[in-house]
């Protein structure tokens, strides 16, 4: 554990991404003390720019606080980010694991499944599923989660493949242990670092999605989010550009620390790879 | 003057490493028309001296001290340019691994030639390639030159490296481990063409190897290394048959005896018994078309009787591992019965199997790939024994017993496999066997990743507990030595068949099939018996 942290550490830009990924964890936390009450709320006139009257990142068209919005928005981006991704990483992992360490027909018939998920352009099938059963924040996330678990099967499937006719599984074969006990206790424990270092950014790509479809207004019409905010503001951007450029800054801050933090996993999990690349001195 | 000359080279490791020097202090010569041999284990620092000598070290590996002398010149002081002018034309080597050494996408032919434009000898080249295949004895020289690599077999490969190194006749040749890759048989026949050509040419030629018995086969004078130093050198005789450092007298101890014993016929029950028993692979060949197949495993039956070994013997391909594997179910065979005990295996279900898990253990070859790395050592061993159904503690007290029956710290339980090395690991993998207590035990090459004093080690702890616990063994191997040391009795293996077996002392006293005999007299050094030392 200690020898993985001092090979993170050597990763510069990966421990920008950390802190980075860290203060916004901290602001989702702490909003409803930095900023209480609803962000629906007006706190002020219309359009005021930031930093007059006590708005940090001004005001909108009806007066609401941006700052505060954006606060409260990480709180649901975040939110939204981490439980479409495990969702979608225990559909993935099932799947490929299934799939990979079965082989055969089984695994023709899930490798197929994947790929009928694969050929719909998952944005345009995420605003479908959204359309179908209705924007809540339940749907938005079971939408996501279903568009992005085809990855992981397929890189899931392709280490037990690799891992199942290593020595140490048929060693556990000739034990006589049981398929499940293999799985889950020689191969998949070996098969976490491109695991891990995916769903980091399966985390950034999930926040993109859930802003674009709020964007288009097939957010949860209850919550504040990022994408939500460059929508209001779109229409009077050359009014009050504040309004969508700091919610955009906020969602480009977050992929990208959670991109740096991913490839910063996948050096430190990986060293040999890292030192090839030259990228981490 | 002699045609190298190495004195007192050193080159530092970076720091960090588990010595300060890669090799420290090397003194060697190699005349015109001789062979000179360096042996030693891995990471004794062999193949760094060759490398150093072609002015290939890895970058990061400086020469410290010492002077390299070739045909005159100081080839350290020479400039990266005239060390290339040098390189294929005056000094030439061959790699270990003929599958990767050329290039796969380059007819064989142009890539001779290549090697001879770079020096400025390309017009030669379309008459020279098809002498140079020739010399080398590759079959339809202009045929092999317009083919590409993967055409050819290992050996094959091979005599293009071969070829292609004399391409400019160099007086110096560095061939390292250039047969370790091959099997027996191929092995005997690139020896032999390499003595014949340097015989001929009167090339230098600087062999470095690992193995006693090809030093035996080829060399006129020996260096032996040791964790970076020349620790004892003089004329080939000298060293294998009167050896004065204790490490070579070790490693010349530990060369399997290749001596027969002779056990009488066993009448034991028989515990193991295949009966045509078939395996085919068919690979798939798209919708259309022919499938290819190959015959894995057919026409193999054998019987092992109670508290006998079975030595399954045959090169690589030759089916010995398949078969094994279809005894232990990690392969499933189409045809035939594998009868245990007199009850037939092979139609049993998963659950079915389980009990008899119990029973049939199995040893793997590679110690470094056998072994689950994410688990403790303890848990490693005692896991077979909790699955199916014995208490955690007495298990785990179980495994710290037989940790110490492998020769092992008890304290070895708490750490992960990567903290030992390759021995410790086989050690560690033939332990997790017995834990199950195990009245079969099929060890598979177990012994062929390893070092030769090593392998000692490991074959004398089989040995032992095969005699304490009163084990039957099944075991592969493609090293007809240690087949001889270790087995009762010998199947020999060739193309997916059993061409010939017996008891061991018949089989190679008295072979009757023309293979067995061919390998037999493949084994390089057969000639020479290692001597008997007190250790």
């Amino acid at each position: 554990m200690r020898e993985f942290w001092r090979r993170f550490r050597r990763n510069r830009g990966a421990l920008a991404g950390l802190v980075i990924l860290v203060l916004i964890i901290l602001l989702a936390a702490f909003a409803p003390l930095l900023y209480p009450g609803s962000p629906w709320e007006m706190a002020t006139a219309p359009f005021v720019p930031p930093g007059e009257e006590g708005m940090l990142l001004g005001s909108d068209s009806l007066g609401r606080d941006v700052a505060a919005g954006i606060a409260h928005g990480a709180r649901i981006s975040l939110m939204v980010g981490a439980v479409s991704t495990i969702a979608a990483l225990s559909i993935g992992v099932t799947l490929g694991a299934v799939a990979g360490y079965l082989g055969g027909v089984v695994d023709d018939a899930v490798m197929r499944f994947t790929e009928f998920f694969q050929t719909i352009p998952s944005f345009v099938f995420a605003v479908l599923l959204v359309a179908i059963f209705t924007p809540t924040i339940g749907s938005v996330v079971f939408a996501i989660a279903v568009v992005s678990w085809p990855p992981v099967a397929r890189v899931v499937r392709a280490e037990f493949l690799s891992l199942r006719s290593r020595e140490f599984v048929q060693a556990a074969e000739v034990l006589g242990k049981s398929r499940i006990a293999i799985v889950l206790t020689d191969i998949l424990p070996n098969a976490l670092s491109p695991i891990v270092v995916l769903s980091s950014l399966m985390v950034a790509s999930a926040i993109l999605l859930e802003s674009a479809l709020s964007f288009l207004g097939l957010g949860d019409p209850n919550l504040m989010t990022w994408g939500f905010l460059i929508g209001a503001g779109r229409s009077v951007i050359r009014l009050a550009w504040w309004m969508s450029v700091f919610p955009g800054l906020a969602i480009f801050l977050t992929v990208l620390a959670l991109n740096l933090v991913g490839e910063g996993l996948s050096d430190a999990l990986n060293p040999r790879l890292a030192r090839q690349r030259g990228g981490a001195t | 003057m002699s045609l190298l000359k190495v004195e007192n080279l050193t080159v530092a490791l970076p720091p960090g490493g588990d010595r300060p020097h890669a090799i420290e202090d090397i003194t060697l010569e190699v005349d015109a028309g001789e062979i000179l041999c360096v042996v030693g284990e891995s990471g004794s620092g062999k193949s760094i001296t060759a490398n150093a000598v072609m002015g290939l070290l890895p970058k990061g590996l400086a020469v410290k001290a010492g002077r390299i002398v070739f045909e005159g010149r100081d080839l350290l002081a020479l400039s990266p340019e005239g060390m290339r002018r040098l390189r294929g034309a005056r000094l030439a080597m061959i790699f270990q691994e003929p599958m990767t050494a050329l290039n796969p996408v380059m007819r064989v032919g142009e890539q001779i030639a290549e090697a001879m434009r770079v020096h400025g000898a390309g017009a030669e080249a379309a008459r020279r390639v098809p002498e140079l295949l020739a010399a080398v004895k590759l079959p339809d020289p202009a045929a092999t030159a317009r083919a590409y690599p993967f055409r050819l077999s290992g050996g094959q490969r091979q005599r293009v490296m071969i070829a292609m190194a004399l391409a400019l006749e160099p007086s110096l040749l560095i061939a390292d481990e250039p047969t370790t890759a091959l099997d027996v048989t191929t092995q005997m026949q690139i020896l032999r063409l390499i003595r014949e050509i340097q015989s001929r040419r009167g090339t230098g030629v600087m062999f470095i190897t690992h193995d006693f018995g090809v030093v035996a086969e080829i060399a006129d004078r020996v260096a032996v290394m040791q964790h970076g130093r020349i620790v004892e050198q003089g004329p080939a005789a000298e060293i294998l048959n009167r050896p004065q450092h204790p490490y070579t007298r070790a490693l010349i101890a530990a060369v399997p005896q290749g001596a027969p014993g002779s056990a009488p016929p066993s009448s034991a029950p028989v515990i193991l018994e295949a009966k045509g028993v078939e395996k085919t692979y068919r690979r798939t060949g798209g919708w259309f078309g022919p499938k290819p197949e190959v015959r894995a495993v057919h026409h193999a039956d054998f019987v092992l009787r109670k508290g006998e070994t079975l030595g399954l013997v045959g090169e690589s391909g030759s089916g010995k591992s398949t078969l094994a594997r279809c005894v232990v179910k990690l392969v499933e065979p189409e045809k035939g019965e594998i009868l245990f005990e007199g009850a037939d295996l092979r139609p049993l279900s998963r659950r079915a199997w389980k009990p008899f898990r119990k029973r049939i253990q199995m040893v793997f070859q590679d110690p470094f790939a056998s072994l689950n790395p994410r688990r403790r050592v303890g848990e490693i061993i005692a896991e077979g024994p909790i699955t199916h159904g014995a208490p955690r503690a007495a298990a785990l007290a179980r495994a710290r017993e037989l940790l110490a029956l492998v020769q092992l710290d008890p304290g070895a339980m708490e750490r992960y496999p990567h903290e030992f090395s390759g021995g410790q690991r086989q050690r560690i993998g033939i332990a997790r066997a017995l834990a199950m207590e195990p009245e079969l035990l099929i060890a598979d090459e177990p012994v062929s990743a390893l070092d030769v004093s090593v392998q000692a080690q490991v074959l004398a702890l089989l040995a032992d507990i095969r005699a304490r616990l009163g084990l039957t063994m099944l075991f592969i191997t493609h090293d007809l030595r240690v087949a001889a040391q270790v087995c009762d009795r010998i199947a020999v293996m060739q193309h997916g068949a059993i061409v010939e077996q017996g008891p061991t002392a018949e089989v190679f006293g008295a072979p009757r099939h023309p293979y067995t005999r061919q390998l037999l007299d493949s084994i390089p050094g057969r000639g020479w018996t290692p001597p008997v030392i007190a250790a």
